[in-house]
């Protein structure tokens, strides 16, 4: 049970508490209602090129990482494909530096030009060093618009190419700004070793005089359903052949999620998962196999990754894939494989309880996702899923028709 | 009216509440490390074994042993092994490090009971299935063949290989070296290495008086039979310095330059700590400034003491452009030459300094932090006075002390340089 308490300050900002005395320390995390999913199709990568951005000043102060290294503090950002996220952890007695720091950059940024130069520079890095020059590491650049047609999902947060980063302009960097950057479009969590009635004058303080700003509506194409299944192959400079299966699901927010979600790990949660044991160690078909799920907002990716072994066609290694999910639409999980999964769902949302960073982030999240309160609630969504829902769920999206296959072959 | 340019008054960290371990012992002597804290249902018990008898003629030996400690007992198969961890929402864990292997438990308070002796039957039981042998290995092969593809992973095989020579610090493993290994021969170590008079037990998250006796009654009777001797690594360190792995069609080149060092147990060991903060130790560091936040050059830069039971050594790692190898390497030659040289200002060292004590309470996130600061000194043979030292040299240590050391331990000519692409 993680314990909150909300407020919206005139602006429209969102403020969450969560107090924690057993920490000496304060974490404020701040979300930004932004994703790659919001980036011009011909600026992509913009999102999280102007994360990045929010660290080369703000309009009062020159140096972020040094006003809050002075005291104590430490911070770091993501960008995903729905949000944009921040946080800063600190010695809560220093509290207000971080109200300071991240309602100044909420207000305005410095805009400087070096700032620019540099993380375009040092973002190209990024994406040379993760997704280019790695085995494999550019498989999402290319399955992406293979699953998305029209959804802005079909890019990746890094970009669609080093190209539209290199061109991004000062003018686009501002524009992006004020379209993104506001109260309205923000979620604060403040959590640790604070005190509520303290936090809401800081917030009166710090954030209530920026402007409330435009509200971003967010408009985007609906993804259409998937009525032909898709194939693709290419050859890499890699030592081993890849399958790579994805099937749409629903997003996060759905009320489908948890039964999904649950089905994932019936495949691929720990060593007694079906991919894994029946695959991986009673027939030895791969040398490795996962499943896993997005999690995103909007309609979400479903994935099966599988590495065959040399002997193993890559026809009939897709047969075993199938079978495995064939099983899932004709019989109903056992008991005792459901109670597994719930249990194991349950003890990790448990163990993250331990991290204050975690918390934090999972309120703002819940907050954005309609209801910060979700993450006290959602334990009892999966609680609730019945093997009959697995089974009818599984025969929605295991199709043929709605599968997407992209075999990456070694050269 | 608001002043933004004026930062709000702060506190300097003066004390640091490191939550202290109990120390009990088993009716077998094994020593368990208590760390009862926080508001979660839940508990880690560790059983962690210093590593010994590493033979280069079958060096994956050990770590093999180690991976394997699920894959089945007398009593039960690797499947229901599993099964049972999973259904209870525990999670199991093995790890083979330099100088330790361990098993981990996580597990809820609730279902302790119902794990625990799962853990006890795979510490004691342990068969390793030829069939499951063959499915690591052949597996294993195929992983070890994708990491040579990565030009990070060559580089760090590579310069550990030159700065220690070919011992278990050092040892490049090769794809054929799984081809050594017998369920006979993982036996017959698993009944040297895993039993109580190479063990240690810690227990931390809320450990109750009812958990301490199942500890003792599961694991208060389990006897040692064997004798042996705990790996003693004969370091031999390559003569030459400079090494280029080509890589065709390559990005970026992987950089990893490093020098053989101190480790925890020496008396500098806290003020390097401190000097590599200033060089490559945070996200203000002089190697951050300079190379990626001034030039761009990277993603990343940072620099390390890492510590081991038998060596230390310090490292600098980076990835960057081909084209900007050669003006990365000079950028981080000046850099170093510059805390040689020059005093770092006051300014830049406070901040330091602060950034460190905050980073120090910040690291004490949970019961399990603050039992793994114990583990960082313990098996080094130091107690916890070792934070108190630390935490005074962080407090008291001068530029004028930090110029000393960067003179006392850098010497760039002196550096192993490995570049991979």
């Amino acid at each position: 049970m993680v314990n909150y308490k909300k407020f919206i300050l005139d602006n429209g900002l969102r403020v969450l508490v969560h107090e924690d005395t057993t920490t000496p320390m304060a974490v404020l995390n701040i979300l930004y209602d932004v994703g790659a999913r919001d980036e011009n199709p011909e600026q992509t990568g913009f999102a999280h090129l102007f994360e990045h951005l929010m660290f080369g000043g703000s309009v009062n102060i020159p140096s972020y990482d040094e006003a809050l290294q002075l005291v104590g503090g430490e911070n770091n950002a993501f960008t995903s494909n729905d949000v944009t996220n921040y946080y800063i952890t600190l010695p809560a007695v220093n509290l207000e530096t971080a109200f300071w720091l991240e309602s100044d950059r909420m207000l305005d940024l410095a805009f400087s030009a070096k700032s620019l130069e540099v993380q375009k520079n040092v973002v190209c890095e990024e994406f040379k060093q993760r997704y280019l020059n790695q085995p494999y590491g550019d498989v999402w650049l290319k399955l992406r618009p293979l699953v998305y047609t029209k959804h802005p999902y079909r890019w990746a947060t890094i970009g669609q190419k080093l190209a539209h980063i290199e061109d991004a302009k000062m003018a686009d960097v501002k524009a992006f700004f004020a379209k993104h950057y506001n109260p309205q479009n923000a979620i604060v969590v403040v959590g640790g070793k604070v005190n509520f009635d303290e936090v809401k004058a800081l917030c009166e303080k710090w954030f209530a005089p920026i402007p409330a700003g435009v509200k971003y509506m967010r408009n985007l194409p609906i993804e259409p359903e998937q009525t032909q299944e898709i194939k693709e192959t290419i050859y890499a400079d890699v030592p081993l052949n890849a399958i790579y299966m994805v099937f749409k699901m629903p997003g996060k927010t759905e009320d489908n999620y948890p039964t999904v979600d649950l089905i994932t790990d019936i495949l691929s949660q720990g060593k007694s998962s079906r991919l894994y044991r029946n695959l991986i160690k009673d027939k030895p078909l791969f040398s490795d196999i996962k499943a896993y799920n997005y999690g995103s907002l909007d309609t979400c990716m479903f994935v099966i990754e599988a590495r065959p072994n040399q002997n193993l066609s890559l026809e009939d290694a897709e047969k075993a894939i199938w079978n495995e999910l064939n099983a899932l639409k004709t019989e109903l999980v056992s008991e005792v494989e459901l109670t597994k999964v719930k249990n194991k769902y349950e003890s990790t949302s448990v163990f993250s309880e331990m991290s204050l960073l975690d918390k934090a982030m999972n309120l703002a999240y819940s907050e954005l996702m309609g209801d910060a309160n979700l993450i006290n609630t959602e334990l009892e969504k999966y609680s609730n899923v019945s093997a009959n829902n697995i089974k009818h769920l599984a025969n929605q999206i295991f199709t043929q028709q709605k599968a997407t296959t992209l075999h990456y072959l070694a050269k | 009216m608001l002043d933004r340019l004026l930062a709000p008054s702060f506190k300097q960290i003066e004390t640091i509440a490191i939550l202290k371990t109990e120390k009990r012992v088993l009716k077998n002597n094994i020593p368990v490390f208590i760390l009862n804290a926080g508001e979660q249902d839940l508990v880690r018990v560790e059983f962690i074994f210093k590593n010994i008898q590493w033979d280069i003629n079958n060096p994956l030996l050990a770590s093999t042993t180690n991976a394997m400690l699920n894959d089945g007992t007398t009593t039960k198969t690797g499947a229901q092994i599993a099964e049972q961890i999973d259904f209870y929402g525990a999670f199991f864990q093995t790890e083979y490090g330099y100088d330790h292997a361990s098993v981990t438990l996580f597990t809820l308070n609730k279902y302790v009971t119902d794990t625990l002796p799962i853990v006890k039957d795979v510490l004691l039981n342990s068969v390793f299935p030829e069939k499951d042998l063959k499915t690591f290995s052949h597996n294993n092969q195929q992983k070890l063949t994708i990491n040579l593809e990565k030009n990070d992973f060559v580089a760090r095989r590579e310069f550990n290989n030159v700065l220690f020579g070919d011992n278990l610090y050092g040892y490049k493993t090769q794809a054929s070296d799984f081809d050594n290994l017998n369920t006979k021969t993982l036996k017959a170590y698993f009944n040297k290495a895993y039993h109580p008079q190479n063990c240690t037990i810690f227990l931390s998250g809320k450990v109750d008086e009812e958990l301490y006796n199942s500890i003792e009654n599961l694991f208060g009777n389990w006897e040692s039979t064997t004798h042996f001797t705990h790996n003693k690594i004969e370091l031999k360190p390559n003569i030459e310095k400079n090494y280029f792995i080509k890589k065709s069609n390559a990005l970026q080149s992987a950089i990893r330059l490093g020098i053989p060092s101190i480790n925890r147990t020496h008396p500098d060991f806290a003020a390097m700590q401190v000097l590599n903060t200033v060089f490559g130790g945070y996200f203000g560091s002089r190697l951050m400034n300079n190379i990626r936040e001034d030039k761009g050059y990277t993603y990343g830069i940072n620099s390390g003491n890492a510590t081991m039971a038998q060596a230390g050594y310090f490292v600098i790692a980076t990835e960057v452009g081909i084209d900007v190898r050669q003006a990365t390497l000079v950028e981080i030659e000046l850099e170093m030459n510059r805390l040689k040289t020059e005093l770092i200002p006051f300014d830049e060292l406070t901040l330091v300094k602060n950034y460190l004590m905050g980073s120090l309470l910040g690291s004490l996130e949970n019961a399990f932090s603050h039992a793994d600061k114990f583990k960082a000194v313990y098996f080094y043979g130091l107690d916890y006075d070792y934070f108190d030292s630390f935490i005074e040299t962080v407090k008291t240590i001068t530029a004028e002390d930090l110029m000393k050391l960067a003179n006392k331990y850098w010497h760039w000519e002196k550096f192993y340089k490995v570049i991979v692409g």
